[in-house]
């Protein structure tokens, strides 16, 4: 790639100019996925350079919301990484069960794919009636697809070898009505959910959790935002909570490394010391 | 080599697919365990299992190996594999991060994406090599190193198991050498004395 040195300044240039502009921080994100998430969005939005998209950012808050759907990674499944629910049944709902109310993060929870499916293993373990589940994301399309619980039916059906090997225990098809080419989930599992607009990068703690989950986000940001993250946490976390993250994320490289333990560590389930 | 005794490699990359077992086994066995540069090695894995590579190299390999983790700050002297199911790229700080962004080629993780990073990063003091496989990962990859004024390789396509990935590089890229295995075992082994810190 000649002039990768102008590139790099036209992206940190976009990104202050959406801080600046709309106030989404994504200063401290990864740079390269970063870089070529932008790039990207160039040739998608038919933009001529990352110039020409900042200037149409800036104008035009509708092709902000676009360019929002391509820095905003949305890869997710139900139920992925099946042995990480697995874990949670095992070694950490047996602990959840022993608080009267309880209240569940999803940290980044996208199109809610993962929300979903903590709120079937919650159902399942007896513990959804007395759980609130805050659902936050930086998207609201996102977060929108998360409330309406709308999934294509391919996909949905694709899910349900992943529900049984995270040990689900009734027929998957049991929480989603099937209409055309979609699958609804069940309106009774948004219940007790309270969906919010919530940034890792500029937000604060918005209540004492018990258990937090959040997965494959923080692959996305860069050390100090991480770190950031970690904090809000740590923070949230009441005495002894539980964090969970993605299969290949640790908090090994961060200063959280020595504040929390690792309650299952080949599925990324960490207790906070 | 022309510009050889401005050049510094701080880091060598590799890429391989099909047969690449084979060819890094050759490339990389007889590395001392004092040998200083990281190696990091995209080898195309299924992406539905854990990949068992770091495992099976450490046992071949006198070097420290390893699977290459998120935000964890590269090492000198140790070989690192990409995992499966995540793309693996090397952020301006030197350390790693992990994404899932769509394949790439069909390959997560993708060459061209650790290739294209590392020269990002590395810029003219990195070597960057690719080896047997049946698709065309790599070969833009290996385009952005030579393009920032790194050192790249190809393996001979004649000798390779899969010749589509070396010989798509070859006509892409135009790299500074084609080698043999065996040819480029010596010339690692030797890039540490001749262009190494």
């Amino acid at each position: 790639m000649p002039n990768t040195a102008n590139t790099d300044i036209e992206v940190k240039l976009l990104i202050q100019a959406i801080y600046l502009k709309y106030s989404y921080d994504f200063r401290d994100y990864a740079g390269a996925s970063q870089k070529r998430r932008v790039l990207h969005a160039v040739r998608q939005l038919g933009c001529s350079s990352i110039s020409d998209l900042q200037a149409r950012v800036l104008r035009d808050p509708d092709m902000f919301m676009s360019l929002l759907q391509y820095i905003t990674i949305p890869t997710t499944e139900m139920f992925r990484d099946p042995a990480y629910f697995m874990a949670l049944r095992e070694e950490v709902v047996p602990f959840l069960k022993t608080y009267p109310s309880l209240k569940i993060w999803i940290a980044g929870c996208s199109t809610g794919e993962e929300l979903y499916s903590m709120a079937i293993l919650l159902k399942e373990e007896g513990l959804l009636e007395r759980s609130i589940i805050y659902a936050t994301d930086i998207n609201p399309a996102a977060l929108d697809k998360a409330r309406k619980g709308i999934f294509s039916l391919d996909r949905v059906r694709a899910y349900t070898a992943n529900y049984q090997q995270a040990g689900g225990r009734a027929a998957f098809s049991d929480y989603y009505t099937a209409a055309y080419n979609n699958a609804l989930f069940d309106r009774s599992l948004c219940e007790n959910i309270s969906f919010a607009d919530h940034s890792l990068a500029t937000d604060s703690v918005f209540a004492e959790t018990h258990l937090i989950s959040c997965r494959n986000v923080m692959i996305y940001f860069n050390h100090n935002l991480q770190e950031r993250a970690l904090g809000l946490f740590h923070e949230s976390l009441c005495h002894r909570g539980f964090l969970g993250l993605g299969s290949k994320e640790t908090i090994d490289f961060s200063g959280f490394a020595t504040q929390f333990e690792p309650l299952v560590k080949p599925q990324r389930l960490y207790r906070k010391l | 080599m022309s510009t050889s005794s401005e050049r510094k490699i701080r880091a060598i990359v590799i890429g391989a697919s099909a047969g690449g077992i084979k060819a890094l086994l050759v490339i990389l066995k007889k590395l001392p365990a004092s040998f200083r540069l990281p190696i990091i090695v995209v080898l195309h894995v299924p992406e539905d299992r854990e990949s068992k590579l770091a495992e099976v190299f450490q046992y071949h390999l006198e070097m420290k190996v390893q699977q290459a983790q998120d935000k964890e700050w590269i090492k000198p002297g140790t070989v690192y594999f990409a995992g499966s199911g995540y793309h693996l790229s090397i952020e301006q700080d030197f350390s790693f991060s992990l994404s899932c962004e769509e394949p790439e080629c069909f390959a997560r993780p993708s060459i061209d994406i650790l290739m294209q990073s590392a020269a990002d990063a590395y810029g003219t003091d990195l070597a960057g090599f690719l080896l047997s496989g049946a698709n065309h990962d790599g070969a833009a990859g290996l385009a952005s190193i030579k393009a920032a004024g790194g050192f790249t390789v190809v393996q001979d396509p004649a000798e390779a198991e899969a010749a589509i990935m070396p010989q798509t590089a070859i006509n892409i890229c135009r790299p500074d050498r084609i080698m043999t295995l065996h040819e480029i075992h010596l010339f690692i082994a030797d890039l540490e004395n001749t262009y190494g810190n």
